[in-house]
């Protein structure tokens, strides 16, 4: 059967359209719910680095929905470490990754405060949120500092598309397991932050500013390293102005 | 392929039962005899893939079935009305609309999952089992025989997958579904004994190794070979 031009286009046309409309309609309908997914997954990775994934895997959603708004207090700072206090703006609804693209003046930051239940002023750790490039695509990931606001509590790492079984396994436990007591400042008060090394299996342990990297994933350690630096760089002001004020009160 | 098309004159008969021996034939078939992974070989490269763990394994598996079974429905139910000259286009504009509808499910109900498979969910537009059962039965069948034919390809690669993914998950991470069953067996023999998760098995080398295996078994048992 050998059907006219105009037949072909016009076929196209509308089945476009329906296709179309399918697709329209199953985002539109679909869409509150992917939502709701993308906050709590959101929540998880926020906590992720505070508390142990198995943790996190063990509880239901409306569990995490409860955890999370009973231990997490949040603000936005801007580079210079004052908080934001626009209309209408709060830290979960900050985008990194649409901030990332805006120079660092620019962006806002978020800041997760973890504290314990029901007492906002007993904190337990800081929560920074970062944003960079991996090897093929976008990585990030949060990370929790102490009170002292040097020492690494815990860190939780993401990415879009890096190579499964090598720049993939940044989401690894045994991975993020190697950032924990490592510190961001040196003793001077300079950011060092931590850097991954080339090649896996050396020890670290005496060195508070590198851990081991990730057998054949070097530029994927290395992004995670500038991202981390960077991102500890835009957040130093703030993280300045914590400690230096508890060194007041301290006086 | 001259085995696939069905004969058309079986059409206008008194009512064919529901699952007939003809039909129950269409979704058995590929299921050994004929099965899309090991004796087609198609759908390699996701059965490579995905196979790592049981879990992201299964939601592979239900998104494929879903896939193959509507598409093939579908593209039969508009055979007639299909330009010939650019099928090929309108197959891959069904497929990757029911695609799409399947990966936005996910996203909103198992994100975890969504995240784990994405990419691998999008490439179920290129497996070359859902082309393949397009151009090769379901142009030129009913509908709801296109549907069993696709339900069965689908079970076909499923039940193979799935396979695969026991033994890496057992092999490679010592579970299954996420169950520790090693550690649960080792506990058994005294605090001493662990048996060793093998890390060739979580690499797709493992799945190779796998999926040869089962051909090898399959193909001895059914005296199948290639042509």
């Amino acid at each position: 059967m050998q059907q006219s031009n105009t037949y072909i286009i016009v076929y196209s046309a509308v089945l476009t359209i329906i296709l179309g409309l399918l697709l329209s309609g199953s985002a539109q309908v679909l869409g509150p719910w992917q939502q709701e997914s993308i906050a709590l997954d959101k929540k998880k990775q926020i906590l992720g680095a505070v508390i142990s994934a198995e943790e996190i895997d063990a509880m239901t959603p409306e569990q995490v929905n409860a955890f999370y708004s009973a231990r997490i207090s949040s603000t936005v700072v801007d580079i210079s470490g004052k908080e934001i206090t626009k209309e209408g703006i709060t830290a979960e609804k900050v985008e990194i990754a649409k901030d990332y693209k805006k120079t660092a003046e620019e962006r806002s930051y978020p800041v997760f405060i973890f504290h314990a239940e029901g007492k906002p002023d007993q904190i337990e750790s800081y929560i920074f949120p970062m944003y960079g490039a991996g090897l093929w695509d976008a990585i990030w990931g949060y990370v929790a500092l102490e009170t002292d606001l040097n020492t690494i509590a815990g860190i939780t790492l993401a990415h879009a598309s890096e190579t499964p079984g090598l720049g993939a396994r940044i989401t690894e436990g045994k991975v993020q397991a190697r950032y924990v007591g490592k510190k961001i400042f040196d003793e001077s008060g300079t950011l060092i932050a931590v850097m991954m090394q080339k090649g896996e299996g050396k020890k670290y342990d005496s060195d508070a500013h590198k851990v081991d990297g990730m057998s054949g994933a070097t530029i994927t350690g290395n992004g995670v390293n500038n991202m981390l630096k960077s991102y500890m760089g835009c957040y130093e002001a703030y993280i300045k102005s914590k400690t230096t004020s508890k060194v007041v009160a301290v006086l | 392929m001259s085995t696939e098309t069905i004969e058309k004159s079986l059409v206008a008969k008194p009512a064919e039962p529901i699952l007939s021996k003809r039909r129950k034939k269409l979704i058995t078939d590929p299921l050994i005899d004929d099965n899309p992974v090991t004796v087609q070989v198609l759908g390699i490269c996701s059965a490579l893939a995905v196979t790592t763990q049981m879990q992201p394994t299964l939601v592979m598996a239900i998104s494929v079935i879903f896939v193959v079974a509507l598409s093939n429905f579908a593209i039969s139910l508009m055979r007639n009305t299909i330009p010939s000259r650019v099928r090929i286009i309108v197959q891959l504009a069904v497929v990757a609309t029911l695609v799409t509808i399947v990966s936005e499910i996910l996203k909103a109900f198992a994100y975890d999952m969504y995240k784990e498979l994405s990419v691998f969910i999008g490439l179920i537009i290129t497996n070359c089992i859902v082309m393949g059962r397009l151009e090769a039965f379901a142009m030129g069948n009913k509908p709801y025989d296109s549907m069993l034919d696709g339900l069965g390809s689908a079970l076909g690669y499923s039940w193979i997958i799935l396979t695969v993914a026991f033994f890496r998950e057992l092999w490679g991470s010592g579970s299954v579904f996420g169950v520790p069953v090693f550690e649960y067996v080792s506990s058994l023999f005294g605090p001493d004994f662990k048996l060793a998760t093998n890390g060739l098995m979580v690499t797709p080398v493992g799945a190779f190794i796998i999926l040869g295996l089962i051909v090898w078994v399959q193909r001895t048992k059914t005296g199948y070979a290639e042509h």
